[in-house]
């Protein structure tokens, strides 16, 4: 059995570490859909992977956060992104695997992934 | 849905919606009786007469970006279709209560799934709410409980890496230890 000393020893090292955080409005906000919409379609592991992928990198400056349904639900899993001073991305129909190259590229890169965006039409 | 974990993700963040401050959630797997039955029980704002009636209907949601609610009737289609029964019971002020009992061995049950994503989503993205989670087989059974959590860590978040990678832990390996090889 897993057991809470082993948390103790967590907090013991963590404390002092935790630093201070930056101000919501100076953060990206990665916002996935988590509604019976986006759960049904696999929202769960695609909001796994980027928080994952955010923590582990300790990726500063963003914050991955789930909301309820977006109103897209035939596009769902949808994954927005809001960055300070720029338009909303919109992400459709994805994956962790489409999840972890928006990460990589987007996130990380700078560069939308257009391939994965939401057809203009309809944003 | 594909695994009665899903359901539960989704039937849980109901409760999170309705302000619940403890979220009790209970998988519980009988085989002498040969029934799966997962409570979702929330201290949260509760339904009125009127709301409750109408809320296994998928045409009846409170939201508006859209005109139906899946969530509680995929939830009990999956109970029923498993040969089980499932139950809502709520009160305006003092919170819900979600029973779904599905047939264990029914061919026509969908697996459990990933419960330990499903519960980790639910504890590192819902701070303000605590959550005590038990999960069982006959006499075997683990529990975790955000608040005692919350207590030995003081400040420090569940989303820190080294926190959340220990809950992860926490719960599939104890659920390992509770299933003994049986895979629900």
């Amino acid at each position: 059995m897993k057991t809470l000393e082993e948390l103790k020893a967590i907090r013991d090292k963590m404390q002092g570490q935790v630093g201070l955080r930056a101000e919501d409005s100076d953060q990206t906000r990665v916002v996935v859909g988590m509604a019976t919409c986006g759960i049904a379609s696999g929202a769960r592991p695609v909001l796994t992977t980027l928080s994952d992928l955010v923590q582990e990198n300790k990726l500063e400056g963003v914050f991955v956060t789930q909301t309820g349904c977006i109103g897209l639900c035939q596009y769902e899993p949808i994954v927005e992104i809001f960055a300070p001073g720029k338009e909303k991305v919109t992400y459709v129909k994805m994956t962790p695997e489409k999840a972890k190259e928006v990460y990589d590229k987007h996130l990380v890169g700078g560069q939308i992934v257009t391939e994965y965006t939401l057809p203009k039409k309809l944003g | 849905m594909p695994e009665i974990s899903l359901n539960i993700l989704d039937v849980a963040e109901n409760s999170v919606k309705a302000k619940a401050s403890l979220i009790c959630i209970e998988v519980k797997a009988d085989t002498k009786a040969d029934t799966l039955t997962v409570i979702i029980k929330d201290d949260g704002c509760g339904m009125s007469p009127e709301q409750l009636s109408r809320v296994e209907d998928p045409f009846f949601t409170t939201r508006t970006t859209r005109k139906v609610g899946l969530g509680v009737p995929f939830f009990k289609l999956a109970a029923l279709q498993s040969g089980g029964s499932f139950d809502i019971s709520s009160a305006e002020g003092k919170g819900t209560t979600v029973t779904a009992v599905f047939g264990l061995s029914n061919i026509d049950r969908m697996p459990l799934g990933d419960m330990t994503s499903t519960i980790h989503t639910l504890v590192t993205f819902n701070e303000k709410n605590d959550f005590l989670y038990t999960y069982s087989i006959d006499d075997r059974s683990f529990t975790l409980d955000t608040r005692e959590f919350r207590e030995i860590l003081g400040g420090v978040s569940f989303t820190e890496p080294d926190v959340s990678a220990y809950i992860k832990d926490y719960l599939s390996e104890n659920e390992k230890e509770v299933n003994q090889g049986l895979i629900i």
